[in-house]
């Protein structure tokens, strides 16, 4: 619209402002260009500095990377797979402990605080987001674990027929130190929970009012109208809000690290210590004192979580994306 | 409200639902409170341990003084009653602020893209990546930076700059997403009035979109910061640690305040063998809790700082 105008108003310093206009909009789109730009960097350049450990055999790179080294007889490909595996586990269980908390902060938050006090509230919420995650860390490692120890022994003791609980069948203890998987998991969770909150707040504030009040005109208790109104309505964005909280448990590093005593195997057992490791926690305690090799093995991992990362957060976001094309409520 | 209504004029409430309903009503507070609970246990050990260090001196009495803030690491070891953060307040200062300049233009400039100028697939494109973005794990951006400058300056390069490109990875699509909320915000009754006094596309935007949008702008800014500040694991790969002063960020490792408390951590209490120096074994500990505690007291004053600037700067709409 504006270079029709500067063709038809003749004067010079028109035509001047549309070339500044031409550059301006060309340094907008650039910087937008820069982020695609990056995003494609960031896994080419993971990738090539990967390719060596990942294209050498597995007997050439045992022999350069102290945690290949000859008598662990791991290959790099294993070594990602119980990290991996120990990734998710400790996630899922965060996850698992976070959600039903999230939903009813959510609720607590839209549906039954008072309305002058319910943004106060969120904001308190939104304080757990803001502690970084070395203090979460710090915190956890020296406060949390001895608390949580005679817990774990009472998990074990009476729970200890679910494999998620079971005591270490050599001994029949617990971990005595607490640097489990399941402490990771209740830090974590802490984490997330204001991520899942916000999200799951907008979308239950959303709610159309009339099926509200339909519901509580029926006669539906505050409960009632919550499950029979607000809950439909706000499923697909929860399920969005809780794959972002996954994204973000998925990639943490500094607490897991702080906590977790770390081990590689296959173990469904959050609460015996030395059995899992996450990624990202892997990568920070082995990368201070890695050579080469060492790094570029690294790399790799942190490629694999890239990818894993990547993946959720598509998802998530797809997800609720599509909520708010249907949700009619712009 | 539910329980005083046992029986309504349109009948009585069957006691199972009311138990329902009073059940779950008590679950939702139970769930506001659980959360609550971590916020303020942390919060009074960090205030209580942090303050340890503060009350011992270099004697070895406990005495308040502030030598913690204004010493470095430098020739500090074992159980030495002395040694500070402000290397590590200095770095992080200074990665945060090369960070804050490399993000926001970047940041800024694509809101304004996406807002005012951007239209078809790129656009579409261009808000995808930004939310993914928003999703890459910080240990990733360091891994990125690291491997950046391998490639481009020579392996193994860790500067206060690599470190700043980690941490811009994961601040410009903060910086992009609260700006393009905000330009959002303003009217386009006002881009509109501008058009018809002849003022051309760029300046409507500079001078009108983004003046107005610029509390905040301001406000999303500071809040990118916050959370970037704490970021620990991208710099602990980028930019390694140190025991003394680094202000050069081009050249040398520097040290940060959430990898002090993580390195002050590592080294576990330190062993006193000589009786005849001064020597706290638990000093370590102390350092961590007091760095710790110095981080949070930032992290809070930049948050409220932009509540402070959303309040106060912002345009008053008629709503």
């Amino acid at each position: 619209m504006t270079t029709a105008q500067a063709a038809m108003t003749v004067p010079l310093t028109a035509r001047k402002e549309s070339i500044a206009d031409k550059v301006f909009g060309a340094f907008s789109a650039g910087a937008a260009v820069i982020i695609l730009v990056t995003l494609a960097a960031v896994a080419t350049f993971l990738l090539t500095e990967a390719w060596p450990a990942l294209t050498s055999t597995a007997a050439e790179l045992a022999s350069k990377v102290a945690w290949l080294g000859t008598g662990s007889g791991e290959t790099l490909i294993s070594v990602i797979g119980y990290l991996v595996f120990g990734t998710i586990l400790v996630s899922a269980v965060a996850l698992a402990i976070a959600t039903p908390v999230s939903i009813g902060i959510a609720l607590f938050i839209s549906h039954f605080a008072p309305r002058r006090l319910a943004a106060g509230l969120g904001y308190l919420i939104d304080l757990l987001a803001a502690i970084p995650s070395v203090v979460y860390g710090l915190w956890g490692s020296i406060v949390l674990l001895p608390v949580l120890k005679p817990f774990y022994q009472w998990l074990g003791h009476y729970f200890g027929w679910i494999p998620l609980f079971a005591p270490d069948p050599a001994t029949g203890e617990v971990s005595p130190t607490g640097r489990v998987a399941l402490s990771a998991s209740i830090v974590l969770a802490i984490m997330i929970i204001p991520i899942v909150t916000a999200i799951s707040r907008e979308v239950f504030l959303q709610t159309p009012k009339l099926h509200e009040e339909a519901a509580l005109a029926m006669g539906a208790t505050r409960w009632e109208m919550i499950r029979m109104a607000v809950l439909p309505f706000g499923r697909p964005g929860v399920i969005g809000a809780t794959m972002l909280g996954l994204g973000r448990a998925l990639g943490e590093t500094m607490a897991v690290y702080m906590i977790i005593s770390g081990g590689l195997t296959f173990s469904f057992s959050v609460i015996q210590s030395g059995k899992h490791n996450t990624i990202a926690a892997y990568i920070a305690s082995q990368f201070p004192e890695a050579n080469g090799s060492g790094v570029s093995a690294l790399i790799a991992m942190g490629l694999a979580l890239f990818v894993i990362t990547l993946l959720v957060n598509m998802l998530a976001r797809w997800v609720v994306s599509r909520r708010s094309e249907f949700s009619g409520a712009n | 409200m539910a329980t005083s209504t046992v029986s309504s004029p349109l009948g009585t409430l069957s006691t199972r639902r009311r138990t329902i309903n009073g059940l779950m009503t008590a679950l939702v507070y139970g769930a506001f409170v659980v959360a609550l609970v971590p916020l303020v246990w942390l919060s009074i050990t960090v205030v209580r341990k942090g303050s340890d260090r503060f009350m011992l001196d270099s004697n070895g009495n406990h005495h308040f003084n502030l030598d913690f803030l204004n010493q470095s690491m430098k020739g500090v070891f074992g159980g030495m009653p002395e040694g500070g953060i402000l290397h590590a307040i200095v770095g992080t200062l200074l990665i945060t602020l090369t960070a804050t300049i490399i993000s926001v233009p970047i940041g800024l400039l694509t809101a304004i893209y996406i807002v005012e100028y951007g239209r078809g697939k790129l656009r579409f494109a261009v808000r995808f990546f930004v939310d993914v973005m928003t999703g890459i794990p910080s240990i990733v951006a360091g891994l990125f930076a690291y491997a950046l400058f391998a490639i481009l300056v020579g392996p193994g390069t860790k500067t206060g700059l690599v470190g700043a490109v980690a941490l811009s990875v994961l601040m410009i699509p903060v910086v992009v997403r609260s700006s393009e909320e905000m330009l959002r915000l303003v009217p386009n009754e006002l881009r509109e009035a501008a058009y018809a006094l002849g003022v051309p596309k760029w300046l409507t935007v500079l001078k009108v979109v983004v003046r107005t949008a610029f509390a905040g702008i301001s406000t999303g800014v500071t809040l990118a910061i916050a959370r970037v500040i704490g970021e620990t694991a991208p710099l602990l790969i980028a930019v390694g640690v140190i025991d003394s002063y680094n202000t050069n960020v081009f050249s040398g490792r520097m040290m940060t305040l959430p990898v002090y408390i993580v390195s002050e951590w590592r080294k576990g209490s330190a062993v006193c063998n000589d009786p005849s120096k001064i020597c706290v074994p638990e000093i370590t500990e102390y350092r961590a809790w007091a760095a710790a505690l110095v981080l949070i007291l930032i992290v809070m004053a930049l948050n409220l700082i932009a509540r402070l600037i959303s309040k106060y700067f912002s345009p008053k709409t008629g709503r």
